[in-house]
């Protein structure tokens, strides 16, 4: 006799996902999706999608999608948000997508406070273009279009998103995290959670940021791509609660 | 009842009337009284205003409004517009229905904040990536550009996918008795495919990638079918005999001062005949063609140095000469100099 203890989120679809092997795109996904479910969430849930590897969340969310072009995700999240009562709006985006071509579009999301949930998902890399040099790459690290290393005095410094948006009055929650082992995974869901209650409590922009894996790009195997997120790019990237205004209870 | 509005006022009261819940938009002259108007009406109205960080975001915006089925529109001038190509494109491929407002400026670049036309190739040429064309409309008047807006939102729906109201920045200012139309006529359709939570019905996406070729010339070959209907949409005015020893042709700004010049003309016993298209995409092809085979020459003017032109030039039979007198760079022709320029073509003959 068996017991089935896990089963696939009632969010998500059938659909197999197509991400390298130890890429962490998958996990983050699942936790984002067992928490509509958790919330009951689903037939009122929005997500606005990215350009980069995640472009087929489409296919993999079972709610209500929007494609959004490259980096304009928070505007488009902003109108549906706003002219949309009583739902539950998202974002899902890269650091390409958010820290490179729509800095202006998260920044000022933020600023104005708007009441969504912002799932950032920070590999250091353009992913699917082919390992290029990304906003938030770490000074000497090897990418397609830095083939010497990252050299800050050229390319200049990783932008430190949490950091940036963290004193905007009207942010109301910002966490960084990572999926690299369980522990941190139930960690990361716990932050996913709050980000949800605050939209739920309208207090304001939220934003989750997740270090995460790039083995393809990073070209390394998936068990030393999860090691490398936790012994390099924490270090870059500090792990913890930047931004925190309070729940109600 | 008729009330004396500006342009960019009467645009804006229309959409409202029209059922509009949505504005968005960034500050640009010579259209900035628009969004003054909207920030005031809209939340008087029940709908959503804001002011954005760029044209980009604005369109992107109105991307994410029509998206959860709301009717919506911006308003901007042309180096705004430049900015929105992209969203643009993006709107027409995922179908989303929108109504956009260009009150042109000369350009390029910078240029300055005075009428001009030159904009006509990116809004009915494509203008964004990809292969499609802008649903256009030039209006001529305060009262015809408020009911073209109105107008516009119904038939945006209509196709899925966006209305262009091609206005300068001469019809944005000005002020004349308009009468507009009934607030609550006009009313949203029902939109099946909208992003409202997958409650009760399967997921609704909404998107423009299709990443296997044939997947994507599938759906090419679905939206040029769609553009074939929408000649459905053609409108033009055309004042003619079938004898004119010239045919003017203009659109917008340029159209009405024409009609002094041809007046005055018809009064010296000149046979002149006007053609003005309302719709620029999709152009009136058969109606001009058939209208330039009455006349023994064309002439076309335009604040640009010949973009419609162009149009013209290939509809118009080769045996029929086409004559262009431009002005740009926000230099609006008088009306005199508009006369005295077809009486010189008459009076050279053909």
């Amino acid at each position: 006799m068996s017991n089935q203890i896990l089963e696939r989120p009632k969010s998500l679809t059938q659909k197999q996902f197509h991400y390298c092997p130890g890429c962490h795109h998958g996990i983050i996904h699942r936790l984002i999706a067992e928490t509509i479910d958790e919330f009951d969430l689903r037939e009122k849930t929005i997500i606005v999608q990215p350009v980069g590897c995640a472009v087929y969340i489409y296919e993999y969310f079972d709610t209500d999608v929007s494609e959004a072009a490259h980096g304009r995700a928070p505007a488009v999240a902003t109108a549906i948000k706003r002219v949309s009562k009583g739902k539950f709006v998202l974002t899902y985006q890269g650091d390409g997508d958010l820290a490179a071509i729509g800095t202006a579009e998260i920044v000022h999301a933020a600023a104005r406070g708007e009441n969504i949930c912002v799932f950032f998902v920070n590999n250091a890399i353009y992913g699917m273009t082919g390992g290029q040099m990304a906003p938030t790459t770490l000074p000497g690290m090897k990418t397609a279009t830095t083939p010497l290393g990252r050299d800050v005095k050229k390319q200049g410094y990783p932008i430190k998103v949490s950091e940036m948006l963290a004193p905007f009055e009207g942010v109301s929650y910002i966490e960084r995290v990572m999926v690299s082992s369980p522990k941190h995974i139930i960690k990361a869901k716990n932050a996913v959670r709050k980000a949800f209650k605050y939209q739920l409590q309208e207090k304001g922009f939220s934003l989750v940021e997740f270090l995460s894996a790039c083995p393809t790009g990073w070209g390394m195997p998936p068990v030393d791509a999860a090691k490398w997120v936790e012994e390099n790019m924490t270090k870059q990237f500090p792990l913890g609660v930047y931004k925190e205004v309070g729940l109600d209870d | 009842m008729r009330v004396l509005m500006k342009g960019t006022e009467a645009m804006a009261e229309a959409a409202i009337r029209a059922g509009c819940s949505a504005y968005f938009g960034y500050p640009i002259t010579p259209q900035t009284e628009l969004i003054h108007y909207m920030s005031r009406r809209m939340p008087e109205a029940g709908g959503v205003f804001l002011q954005a960080e760029s044209e980009v975001s604005v369109i992107n915006m109105v991307y994410g409004a029509a998206a959860a089925g709301v009717r919506v529109m911006t308003s901007s001038s042309s180096p705004g517009v430049s900015l929105m190509q992209e969203g643009i494109s993006y709107l027409v491929g995922a179908e989303l229905p929108a109504v956009l407002i260009n009150v042109m400026r000369g350009g390029p670049g910078l240029g300055n904040i005075q009428p001009s036309q030159s904009d006509y190739f990116q809004s009915t040429k494509g203008g964004g990536h990809g292969d499609y064309k802008l649903i256009t409309f030039a209006p001529s008047s305060v009262s015809e550009a408020a009911s073209m807006v109105y107008d516009a939102f119904d038939i945006t729906e209509k196709y899925r996918h966006p209305v262009m109201i091609l206005a300068d920045g001469a019809l944005g200012q000005i002020m004349e008795p308009v009468s507009l139309p009934e607030q609550g006529a006009s009313k949203p359709s029902v939109k099946n495919w909208a992003l409202t939570g997958a409650k009760g019905r399967p997921a609704n996406k909404i998107f423009s990638f299709y990443l296997d070729p044939k997947g994507l010339e599938e759906h090419n070959l679905h939206l040029q079918e769609k553009f074939k209907n929408i000649d459905d949409e053609i409108k033009y005015e055309e004042d003619i005999s079938d004898d004119m020893e010239i045919l003017v042709v203009a659109y917008g700004t340029v159209a009405r001062i024409l009609k002094n010049a041809v007046q005055k003309l018809r009064g010296e016993g000149r046979k002149v005949g006007i053609f003005r298209p309302i719709s620029l995409w999709p152009f009136p092809e058969s109606a001009l063609k058939s209208a330039s085979m009455k006349a023994k020459q064309v002439f076309v003017s335009e604040m640009s140095y010949g973009q419609m032109l162009e149009d013209v030039r290939r509809i118009v039979p080769d045996e029929i000469e086409v004559k262009f007198y431009g002005r740009a760079g926000g230099v609006v022709p008088s009306p005199n100099e508009l006369y005295i320029k077809l009486k010189s073509l008459l009076e050279r003959g053909v």
